[in-house]
């Protein structure tokens, strides 16, 4: 939600270093991209905690609710196929 | 209608329960009972207050810190005061209350910060007690809020307390070096620690007969220890230190008390905590009236940012 005259809210993700993926770590205020990417550098990585930072105005993230009727995640509740323990392997087949 | 929708209600609080229950979080977009978030939005934003006006006590040291490497470590302290301010707001803000909102209800005088950020730092000697003390005291207080059950706000503690750390060791190796010193500085500490120690014992809020908010926050897990716990928990970590220093504390009825295997302590004068809080402390005033200039004078500088981003879109 964006108050009149206030910095729009920006959403932080942080990479803490190479081979991981960027984080969720929260969010700050910024007048436009750029200084949300500064702000965050002052903000979450005063101890080297990144490698790299992406930012994102809030308003432009499309979240699941929680609160939906028909949750989002019902179908993949009943398919326990998809997971590797509902196949049964003899034990003695090696590598599997 | 109203029936349907006092069933669903009954449903969501059922839910909110359970989650709480369980000890699982609860997120922004959970549904929550109203006074639930409204405590919330209470206590994180005295959190943050206490934060940002937290800067300004410490801050006037950076200048007069007697050497670079001194100088350095306040500035450093002092950001990381803003950060955690900014942290907790960012958190206060998914319950759905604005930034401005926040900084205009302080302003106003309507949500409050800490009550020990109300006295002065009037020696050099306080930069190192506000970090082994009022750090200490805030580092108990803050250890078992990193398992709240807001989930925002638990994961900003965690974020804190991870800091937190540097600021009570900076203090407490500042103190250690002032004792090593002249006759003088080691006064000056004894002086410092005579004037603080009861304002940082206040700074757990009253004792749990009085305080009218903890019974349900700890329903809510919104608190995981009562004041009186943590209060007491903080002497027992702090004595030793104490001792350790070569400092005495300045309290007559602190005894190892060998039953309980914990430290009788005096209580603090609570007519004189009720008036700092109710807003009649040294510095009051004065630490609203800086906020307000840094706001008003800092107006300008938000003003342009903004035209410049606008600016900036329609050329592009």
């Amino acid at each position: 939600m964006t108050v009149k005259g206030e910095w729009p809210l920006y959403e932080v993700f942080v990479r803490s270093k190479r081979g991981l993926n960027h984080v969720h770590v929260g969010s700050l205020h910024a007048p436009d991209d750029e200084l949300a990417l500064r702000h965050a550098r002052d903000v979450y990585t005063r101890r080297n905690e990144g490698v790299s930072i992406w930012v994102v105005r809030s308003e432009a993230i499309t979240a699941s609710s929680p609160d939906e009727k028909d949750p989002l995640f019902a179908p993949s509740g009943d398919k326990v196929y998809r997971h590797p323990t509902f196949y049964d392997i003899p034990a003695d087949v090696p590598h599997i | 209608m109203s029936q349907v929708a006092d069933r669903e209600t009954a449903e969501l609080e059922t839910v909110f329960e359970q989650t709480i229950a369980d000890n699982d979080r609860i997120e922004p977009r959970d549904w929550m009972p109203e006074d639930y978030r409204r405590t919330l939005v209470r206590q994180i934003a005295q959190h943050a207050h206490s934060e940002i006006i937290g800067m300004q006590p410490e801050g006037t040291w950076i200048t007069r810190a007697p050497s670079l490497r001194r100088k350095a470590i306040l500035l450093a302290k002092v950001q990381d005061e803003a950060g955690h301010g900014l942290y907790l707001y960012s958190a206060c803000e998914t319950l759905g209350v604005s930034r401005e909102e926040l900084t205009g209800l302080l302003l106003a005088g309507k949500q409050k910060y800490s009550s020990i950020f109300n006295y002065p730092a009037l020696s050099y000697a306080d930069v190192g007690t506000i970090g082994w003390l009022v750090d200490g005291a805030a580092i108990c207080n803050q250890v078992p809020l990193c398992r709240t059950s807001y989930g925002p706000y638990g994961r900003a503690m965690i974020r804190i307390c991870k800091e937190e750390s540097f600021h009570q060791r900076q203090g407490y190796e500042l103190l250690l070096t002032m004792m090593r010193g002249s006759e003088e500085q080691r006064a000056m500490v004894q002086e410092s620690v005579d004037r603080l120690w009861w304002p940082t014992l206040m700074m757990f809020g009253p004792p749990d007969s009085d305080s009218a908010n903890t019974e349900r926050s700890m329903a809510w897990g919104i608190k995981r220890h009562t004041n009186d716990e943590l209060r007491q928990r903080f002497v027992d970590m702090t004595v030793p230190q104490a001792e350790r220093l070569g400092v005495t504390l300045p309290d007559p009825k602190l005894a190892w008390n060998e039953e309980t295997g914990r430290y009788d302590f005096g209580q603090p004068d609570w007519e004189e905590f009720w008036r700092v809080v109710k807003g009649a402390g040294p510095c009051n005033r004065e630490r609203l009236a800086h906020r307000q200039s840094a706001y008003d004078e800092g107006a300008w500088v938000r003003e342009a940012a903004l035209a410049f981003a606008a600016s900036e879109r329609s050329e592009s």
